[in-house]
C-alpha cells in the first residue's frame, strides 16, 4: 500500500492536541516540558474544561507555558505557585486549578508554599517536574540534584558534606493528611507519557471530587543543563535519576 | 489483522531531537541530511514500509510535530 493512500483524513490516529496553540515551543531540542505539555493539553481536551482550567506558570523555563496551553493563565513569583492556585481555587471553586513548577522554584524558595497548600488540601493539582537543577539559569544545582552529580556550581559533583543531601520532596508531601493523590512519573518513552496522562487525569477528577491536593513529580530530563544529547539525556536518567527517585504511587486515597 | 501506517512531521516545528528515533519499534524513522531554516535536521519515514502506526512517536515528540494515519490491510 503507497503512503499516499494512508495519509488520509479518516485514517488519522494522532496529532497536535487542538488545546496547544500554534507557537513553536521554545524549549531546547527533546526537553521534557513539551511533551508535559502536550500530556496537560491532551487531558483538558479529554475532559472538555478548556474554558475552566486555570493554570499557574512558575519562574523557570515554563515561565511561557502561557504560550502554548490555550486556557488562563497565572504568572506567580517565584516559588509562589501554590499560593496562587491557593486564591484563584478559593474565588473560583468550580474551575480546575493547577500549577506547574520545576524542582528549583517548588523545592527550594516554594517549599513553605508547597508544603501548606498541601497540608490544607487545596483541591488543585501540583505538577512538579523534576530535572535536578535549575535549567533556566544555566544548570545549577537545585535541592533535588543527586548526590556526586556534576552541576556548574557543584563542578566536582554534588558534596554531601558541604552541600546536604537530596531533598524526597515527593516523599514529604506524601505524608500530609491534606494531599489525596502523590506519583512520581516520567515521560522518557511513550509507555510512561501514556502512565504519566493517567496520572494527569486522575489528579484533575480528583480536584472535582474535593478530595484534596493531588501532587504529581514527573521526573525529567534537562538535556541542554546535563550536556548531554536528548537520547542520552532519557538515558542518563533511567540510569541515575529512577534508582533514587523511584516512579510509582506514593500514595492513593 | 495487519496494521499499516504512516506519519507526516512539520518540518518546520521539527528540531531533530531524535527522541521519536529510539522509541519506534519498527525502526521507521530517521533524520534528514538537509535541515530546516532554524538549522535542525528533522525526523522523517526513512522505512515506511515498517510503520505499524503504532503512534509511539508522536507520543513522545516532545514539539507535537507528528501526525499517524494507520488503515487495516
Amino acid at each position: 500500500m503507497d503512503v499516499k493512500d494512508i495519509i488520509k483524513p479518516e485514517n488519522k490516529v494522532y496529532g497536535k492536541c487542538p488545546v496547544l496553540t500554534e507557537r513553536v515551543l521554545h524549549y531546547c531540542p527533546g526537553c521534557s516540558h513539551g511533551t508535559i505539555h502536550k500530556l496537560l493539553a491532551e487531558v483538558i481536551q479529554e475532559m472538555g474544561i478548556q474554558d475552566k482550567t486555570i493554570a499557574i506558570s512558575p519562574v523557570g523555563c515554563a515561565v511561557f507555558a502561557y504560550n502554548y496551553i490555550d486556557i488562563d493563565w497565572q504568572q506567580a513569583p517565584h516559588g509562589r505557585a501554590a499560593a496562587l492556585a491557593t486564591g484563584a481555587k478559593r474565588i473560583c471553586p468550580d474551575k480546575y486549578v493547577f500549577t506547574y513548577q520545576g524542582d528549583g522554584d517548588l523545592s527550594a524558595i516554594g517549599t513553605a508554599e508547597t508544603i501548606h497548600a498541601c497540608n490544607r488540601g487545596e483541591n488543585i493539582v501540583i505538577i512538579l517536574v523534576n530535572n535536578a537543577i535549575y535549567g533556566m539559569t544555566g544548570g545549577q544545582m537545585s535541592p533535588l540534584t543527586l548526590e556526586g552529580q556534576v552541576t556548574s556550581t557543584t563542578p566536582y559533583g554534588r558534596d554531601i558534606a558541604l552541600n546536604g543531601y537530596p531533598l524526597k520532596i515527593t516523599n514529604l508531601i506524601a505524608q500530609l493528611d491534606g494531599t489525596c493523590y502523590v506519583t512520581r512519573q516520567s515521560v522518557q518513552n511513550a509507555a510512561a507519557v501514556r502512565k504519566t496522562k493517567k496520572a494527569i487525569r486522575k489528579a484533575f477528577e480528583n480536584s472535582a471530587q474535593k478530595k484534596g491536593t493531588s501532587f504529581i513529580e514527573v521526573v525529567s530530563s534537562c538535556n541542554s543543563g546535563w550536556k548531554l544529547s536528548p537520547v542520552d539525556a532519557n538515558k542518563w536518567m533511567e540510569d541515575n535519576m529512577f534508582p533514587f527517585y523511584e516512579l510509582g504511587d506514593l500514595k492513593d486515597k | 489483522m495487519a496494521m499499516k501506517g504512516a506519519i507526516v512531521v512539520d518540518r518546520e516545528r521539527c528540531k531533530g531531537c531524535g527522541v521519536c528515533i529510539v522509541n519506534c519499534p519498527a525502526k521507521v524513522i530517521g533524520l534528514t541530511k538537509e535541515v530546516n531554516s532554524k538549522g535542525y535536521p528533522m525526523s522523517y519515514m526513512a522505512n515506511p514500509e515498517e510503520c505499524t502506526g503504532c503512534t509511539n512517536c508522536a507520543t513522545v515528540c516532545p514539539d507535537s510535530v507528528i501526525t499517524v494515519y494507520r488503515v487495516k490491510v
